[in-house]
This record gives structure tokens, sequence and C-alpha cells, in this order.
């Protein structure tokens, strides 16, 4: 698993995927930031002194989230694809490695990329709290957030790049089934059967991800992210394994 | 040690390897011979645990690849038809990825260097994969196969792509190999597999068709009353001569090249040397023979035979390589 994760993770900076990663995450992140915190005055929707700015950072993670859903398609389209594509899954697998230390290395080596994208938000509450005073607890708790939805986002994605030897239909998968599990809430508001709306907020991953913006930690949410990203996890070993016995 | 025994693949309805079992032994080169889509890639991914058998147990080094794959696994160096590189390391990088791939215990450098120098990859070993030759890529797939020095050595293919003299370097190092490994090697070149193996088996749709040392393979397939002869003469006259000999039991004439020269493949009576008598009946008239060859088979005649079902008279023949 070391192996492979330490390859994964030095091939995303000798191809260009991890830099176009990490400067449209920075540049979507700055923009969002410059929106949501730096300008809010002035455009002012919810309070704030005219041309002043806000050191509360909420509305800033819950964008955070949509540049998430997009980008993180663009991590983990290669994953496992590019291997089937180039067959140089032919020497994972035959090498005595077992499938799920295959997939946890690609997993992490994903995730550590996406955390070296996060971490440029706690250089905005640096920032922030040069003049003012952020709610340090908040961006605690919308950094662990982010780190749980990032790690169900990227498993599905390493999921959707284990169905297919074309990274772009790969893309496509992980972005349309991130996208439709963050906004299932908005879906079930046109569903009018009470039972249905109540099943899908909760599997909706803004929903889940919503707490955490307002610096609360929930456990079973937290819980939620988890089991999400070692079910797709499992999910792809049994399509490796499928694969297998084809 | 490799032993198989009844393997089985079926993708759907169609049998890629339908009931083949066969044993190569320690220290010995097996080749797998076989056309395109015969069932030899398959065997190879079944082997190496890269696909599952349907049917029937794979045996390395007496484990069961299915019951116990990491245990199989360590004992395998397998070099998959197109070598499986990563295409934006370097040789060195890559090659170190291997090595702790498989969780090898050797000394690192210099067992990396060891391998390089075996398959003559030193001189490109800091060069990203992408830019080298495919002659390089197959060699660098090569050593990726013997990173770690596994006991069994699967290799899939693997001159193609090399030029002659790579080939026949490859050829040496794989017969050297072969002194302390057991090695497999599938090839549609027949020649290669003449020259490296040990032993040959030959497979087609799915089943074997000969498993056999070469020469037995030749002695049970060849005849030795076919020869072909080429004569300045008149050919028609010539048909008549030769068919007046005692012994010869067909005559045809397979070609005329020129209106000088004409060429015939003679089939004579079990056990009758006719060559003697053809070149006193031939001088007599004052005629020549340019050439004169009994045609043994060769491993190429002996693969189309049992292929394609019987035997094909005068078949072109191209040198053999590639």
């Amino acid at each position: 698993m070391k192996a492979i994760f330490r390859r994964e993770f030095v091939s995303y900076f000798t191809t260009p995927i991890g830099y176009i990663f990490l400067a449209i995450f920075f540049a979507l992140a700055g923009i969002d930031y410059s929106v949501t915190s730096i300008a809010k005055g002035s455009s002012g929707s919810s309070g704030g002194a005219q041309g002043y700015g806000t050191a509360e950072l909420t509305q800033f993670f819950l964008w955070l989230l949509i540049i998430i859903v997009i980008l993180i398609p663009i991590l983990t389209m290669r994953t496992l694809s590019e291997d089937k594509r180039q067959k140089t899954d032919q020497i994972l697998l035959t090498s005595p490695v077992n499938l799920s230390g295959i997939v946890a290395g690609k997993f992490f080596a994903s995730f550590l990329v996406y955390m070296m994208g996060l971490a440029i938000t706690l250089v905005f509450s640096v920032v922030v709290s040069a003049f003012s005073k952020p709610d340090w607890l908040t961006v605690f708790g919308n950094i662990v957030g982010l780190l749980l939805l990032g790690a169900a986002c990227i498993s599905i994605g390493i999921f959707a790049s284990s169905l297919t030897e074309n990274q772009v239909v790969s893309a496509v998968i992980s972005l349309a089934s991130i996208g439709l599990m963050s906004l299932l809430s908005v879906i079930s508001s046109f569903i009018p059967i009470e039972i249905i709306q109540t099943i899908l907020n909760k599997l909706c991953f803004l929903e889940r991800y919503i707490g955490f913006t307002y610096g609360q930690f929930d456990l079973s949410s937290a819980l939620y992210f988890i089991s999400v990203a070692v079910a797709f996890m499992f999910f792809t070993v049994r399509v490796l394994e499928k694969r297998r016995w084809a | 040690m490799i032993e198989v025994k009844n393997l089985s693949k079926h993708f759907g309805d169609k049998k890629a390897v339908d009931g083949i079992s066969f044993t190569a032994e320690d220290g010995e080169i097996l080749g797998f011979l076989g056309p395109n889509g015969a069932g030899k890639s398959t065997t190879m991914n079944i082997l190496t645990g890269y696909i599952s058998s349907t049917d029937g147990v794979a045996l390395i080094d007496g484990i069961d690849i299915l019951e116990n794959p990491i245990k199989a696994k360590q004992k395998i160096g397998y070099l998959p038809e197109q070598p499986p590189l990563y295409m934006d390391m370097t040789v060195k990088e890559y090659l170190s990825f291997v090595y702790d791939l498989k969780k090898c215990k050797l000394p690192r450098n210099t067992h990396l260097k060891d391998i390089c120098n075996l398959v003559k990859i030193e001189n490109v070993y800091n060069r990203v994969i992408k830019n080298l030759s495919k002659g390089y890529k197959q060699r660098v797939g090569l050593a990726q196969a013997l990173v770690g020095n596994p006991n069994v050595l699967i290799l899939d293919e693997p001159t193609v792509g090399l030029d002659p003299n790579q080939i026949i370097e490859i050829r040496t190092l794989i017969k050297r190999l072969g002194k302390n490994h057991t090695v497999i090697l599938s090839s549609h070149i027949l020649s290669e597999v003449q020259a490296v193996c040990d032993k040959i088996v030959v497979i087609n749709q799915g089943k074997i068709v000969a498993d056999d040392t070469e020469e037995n393979l030749s002695k049970n397939l060849v005849n030795n009353n076919k020869i072909s002869v080429k004569i300045d003469g008149p050919f028609d006259e010539v048909e008549k001569v030769i068919s007046s000999i005692v012994g010869v039991k067909v005559v045809s004439m397979t070609s005329k090249d020129t209106d000088e020269f004409c060429e015939f493949s003679i089939e004579s009576e079990e056990g009758v040397d006719i060559r003697r008598e053809l070149f006193k009946r031939i001088s007599e008239r004052s005629w020549y023979i340019m050439e004169l060859k009994t045609s043994d088979m060769s491993l190429e005649d002996i693969f189309l035979r049992l292929t394609v079902g019987e035997s094909i008279p005068a078949v072109q023949r191209n040198g053999g390589n590639e």
C-alpha cells in the first residue's frame, strides 16, 4: 500500500493533474473568500457594516462545498481508469498486494492532495485573524467537516474511476453522483411524501455538511461521511474483484 | 515449478482456455506456442493471478494461485504482453516502485543495478519511460519481472519490438535465467521457441495440440520421404523422367521460375531414397540439378499441421523472425 500511495502522490505532480487541481482550487477558494468575506459588507446580505468585510466564514465554507463537488472528480478521475487503460493494473494485480491495499493507497494519495488544497482555508482564516477575530472553533469544525466530506467524495470518485477505462467518463460519473448526493435535499423538496423527504435529507451531503459550517460538530454526520467513504472503497474492491472473475 | 491441471477459462460462451494441463519443472524453459487468440495470454494471466480460472488448478511451487494468491505471487515475475509501465516515471523510479510493491528484501541499489546490467538498460536508468524506444520499454518490462529474483518467470512475447541484435541478447539472457528459474515464455515466433525452449506446448483454440520436447515433436511429425528439386531442363520431359523412377509416388510441379528452371516436389515410398537415381537420370540427359533438398519439417510445418489440421504443401517461408 505504501508503495502505491507514494507513487500515486508523486504522479499527481509529475503529471499536470495535481497542479491543475490545486491551482483551480486555490483560485476558486480565493474568489469565494473575496466575495463571501472581504467584500461581504458591500454586497451585504446578512449584516456587517458597508464596506468593512466580515470575519464570519460560514458562507465561505458553504460555497467551498460546491467547489469541492466540481473539483474532486478531476482529482480522482484517473486513479484506476488510467491503470486499466495503460494496462499498469497488471503489475498491481499480479504483485503480492491485496486489492484493499491498492484501493487504500490510491485513496490516501488523492486525500493528501485534497488536504494540500484545503490548507489554503487556514491561510484565509489567518488573514482574517489579522483584522478581526474569526471564530476558530468554526474554522476547525469546518476543516474537519471538509475533510470528512472530501473523504466521502474521493471514495465515490475512485469507485467511478474503477468502472471505466476512460478518464472523462469517470469524471462525468463522479461529478454526477457527487452532485446528486450533495443536492438530494433539493430533490426531496419536490417529493411530497414526508418519509422519503426525511430519508433523502438524511443522505444529503449538503444537509450533513451544513451543520459543520456553523461550527457544530455532529457525530452522526461524521460517521455518515466515514461510512460513505468506507462503503465506496469496499465497492471499488468488489469491482476489481469482479473484473478478475469475469 | 509450475503445474497446471485441467485449466479452463470461459468468457461468456467463448472457451478461451479449455481444459489444458502441463508442467514446467525447475530449471526448465517452457515455450508456449500458438497463433494469435489461441489462449496464451489468458493462460498466463491466470497463472499470475491477474484473472481467475473458471475451472482447474494452477500451482506455483505447489501453491495454488487462487487459494493463496499473495504467497504465490511472491514467487512470480511477470512480463505481460504490453509491459505495465508508468510512463511518467523514470526507469529508476519505476524499478524502485516495483521493488517496494513486491516488498523485496534484497539490498535495493545493488539489486536494481544488477538487473539493469542484466537487461542492459543502465544507460537509460535516469530517463523518463515515455521517451524510451519500444525496445527499451520492453527491456524495462523484463527488468520489472526480475525484481525480487522470483523463482518463476512468466514472459508473454518477451522479444516483441526488439531489433535482431537485442532479440539475440534477450534470448541468451532467458536461456541463462532458465538454468535456475522456471521460465514460461509465449511466442508465435517459432524459431524463437525452437532456439530457447527445452519443452514446447502448442496451443490452439484454447486446447493443447502438442506437448513435448522439440526433437520429439519433429520426430513424430516428420516425413523424410519428401524432397523438392529444382531442375534446368524441359519441364514436361523432366516430369516424365522423374515419374519413371522406381519408388516415386507423387510428382508435382510447384513452380516454374523461368523458361529453363522448374521446381518439383516429389513424394516417394517409405524408406526409399530416390536421390541417387534422380541425379543419374537427370545427368544422363544433360539437364542440371540446380537445387535438391529434403523437406524436413521445421517447427513452422509442425505448427501449421497441428493448428490447421493437415499438412500444407509448399509453405512460403520468410526467414522465421517476425
